[in-house]
């Protein structure tokens, strides 16, 4: 579970540069951005989640 | 292809940044002390020695590698192009200083504050890692970080890289502005330092088999505080040297960076120390110092570009996210993070990151948030992962973590065969009645 958090943060990084490479209109950047940082949110939570489960885990 | 140039000063100016890196090591002498105050006893000479073994480390490593990689602006650059734009993302000096002459220039006086920036950098996950973490692995950690997390994002920011670049490219403001290293030192160190927490997992008995965490006090408040004090000290001189640096500021300018950078800690650790008497009944002494740094942490992106009033504000919300994080990570996330390193110096630099975007104001500001949050979405999204990725990878081959055993008996027993405090212990004939 925590790859699939790093792999969700890379993805999320990947949209925030091929918005600023590849989108002219200031407002489709700022959209895909947010998008980009929105994954990587849901990245990092899956992260921590997975961090919790083993911590259960072990206790 | 447009290229960043290098900032030009006197010598007067490089005399001023001279003495104002002479003052950075004592950012990383109080972190130290701050580090091994907030852990045990009977880890303390170890964690003073780790700290001189890392930054030794990361400055070999640095001049090894690190520069290389990291470059300066002006300098040569490997370059891709991305949809007609020129995207900087890696120097091209060679290996071992070879291409650079140490004269006083503003690339040297930037290699020399980096040489110490990046042991800053390395300090930072000592402080999670505090009583568990082997010193061989922290300095192999280390190694990865000085040559290659840490100048590869460094690049991108103070060496003309792509995150530098979006504003001439993108109209993005000035592109990612960071002049004391809110981000290439403080938050990178912090995530390695979320990192090495994560793989190391919590010390022996911090959490109850039901998950509930057990308070573990710092050993010594007085080398907490006292670590405070000095990290103030340098950053004045972290802050008002990269602001000369890496933002062009005049000399002149750097009193702006010094009042500011003063005025976020004061008020950090008033308010650190406002919330927890409110809360516990008392200022808790470890808390209020790691407002004090969270404060310190929060100017530094922002020290030569903002009003005072702002830095006062800045300095608030940090003192404010620094005591609720801490909190967050230790009780909710499990993450044991004992000397709160992550809070401190990942949250608090992230912080300080984004305010630069929301209250900076010079000319050509406008996407200069923009450009900020692009910045963070890549400490996130890119260094996060790298840096977990890296220390995982070092710890299939070569374990970070202690022995049970040497966990219990205290890392200073264990790696070092000797205590900090020989003599630290009770004399019963002190108390026998006379």
């Amino acid at each position: 579970m925590k790859l699939a958090g790093f792999l969700l943060l890379l993805a999320g990084w990947a949209i925030v540069i091929f918005a600023v490479a590849l989108l002219a209109s200031a407002g489709q950047r700022l959209g895909f951005v947010l998008a980009g940082i929105g994954v990587e949110t849901l990245g990092l939570v899956l992260a921590f989640r997975s961090h919790l489960v083993a911590a259960e885990d072990r206790g | 292809m447009m290229v960043l140039p290098a900032p030009a000063f006197s010598e007067a100016g490089m005399a001023v940044c001279i003495l104002f890196i002479l003052l950075v090591p004592l950012a990383g002498v109080g972190l130290a002390l701050i580090n091994t105050g907030l852990g045990r006893s009977r880890s303390a000479a170890h964690s003073m020695l780790a700290s001189l073994c890392v930054i030794a480390v990361a400055a070999l490593v640095y001049f090894a590698c690190g520069f290389a990689w990291q470059g300066y602006l002006g300098r040569p650059a490997h370059v891709v192009i991305l949809a007609g734009k020129g995207w900087n993302w890696l120097a091209a000096e060679p290996l071992f200083l070879r291409g650079l002459k140490l004269d006083g220039s503003p690339a040297s006086l930037a290699l020399w504050l980096e040489m110490l920036s990046v042991g800053l950098a390395a300090l930072i996950p000592l402080g999670s890692g505090a009583d568990r973490w082997r010193l061989p692995a922290s300095c192999a950690s280390t190694a990865l970080l000085a040559g290659i997390t840490y100048p590869l994002f460094a690049h991108w920011i103070w060496g003309g890289g792509w995150l530098a670049q979006l504003g001439v490219n993108y109209g993005l403001g000035r592109g990612f502005v960071d002049a004391g290293g809110g981000s290439s030192i403080q938050a990178v160190g912090g995530l390695t330092a979320l990192a090495i927490a994560w793989i190391l997992g919590p010390r022996l008995g911090k959490y109850s088999p039901e998950g509930i965490p057990a308070a573990i006090p710092g050993h010594n408040a007085v080398l907490v505080l006292l670590g405070c004090a000095l990290t103030l000290v340098g950053w004045l001189g972290l802050n008002s040297a990269g602001a000369i640096l890496f933002t062009g500021v005049a000399p002149s300018g750097t009193v702006l960076a010094a009042v500011n950078t003063t005025l976020a800690a004061a008020v950090a650790a008033l308010a650190a120390a406002m919330i927890t008497q409110i809360r516990f009944g008392k200022p808790d002494a470890s808390l209020v110092a790691n407002g004090w740094v969270g404060g310190l942490v929060a100017s530094s992106a922002a020290c030569a570009s903002v009003t005072p009033a702002t830095a006062v504000f800045m300095g608030l919300v940090a003192g404010v996210l620094v005591i609720f994080a801490v909190e967050l990570f230790e009780v909710r996330l499990a993450v044991d993070d004992p000397s709160g390193a992550i809070s401190v110096h990942a949250v608090a630099g992230i912080w300080g990151v984004l305010a630069l975007g929301l209250f900076a104001r010079f000319p050509g500001a406008a996407g200069q948030w923009l450009a900020q949050l692009i910045g963070v979405a890549t400490l996130l999204g890119f260094v996060l992962p790298l840096t977990y990725g890296l220390n995982w990878l070092l710890n299939r081959f070569y374990p970070q973590r202690a022995s049970m055993e040497g966990e219990r008996l205290g890392m200073d027993v264990s790696e070092l065969g000797a205590t900090a405090y020989p003599e630290f212990v009770i004399h019963t004939e002190e108390f026998i009645p006379r």
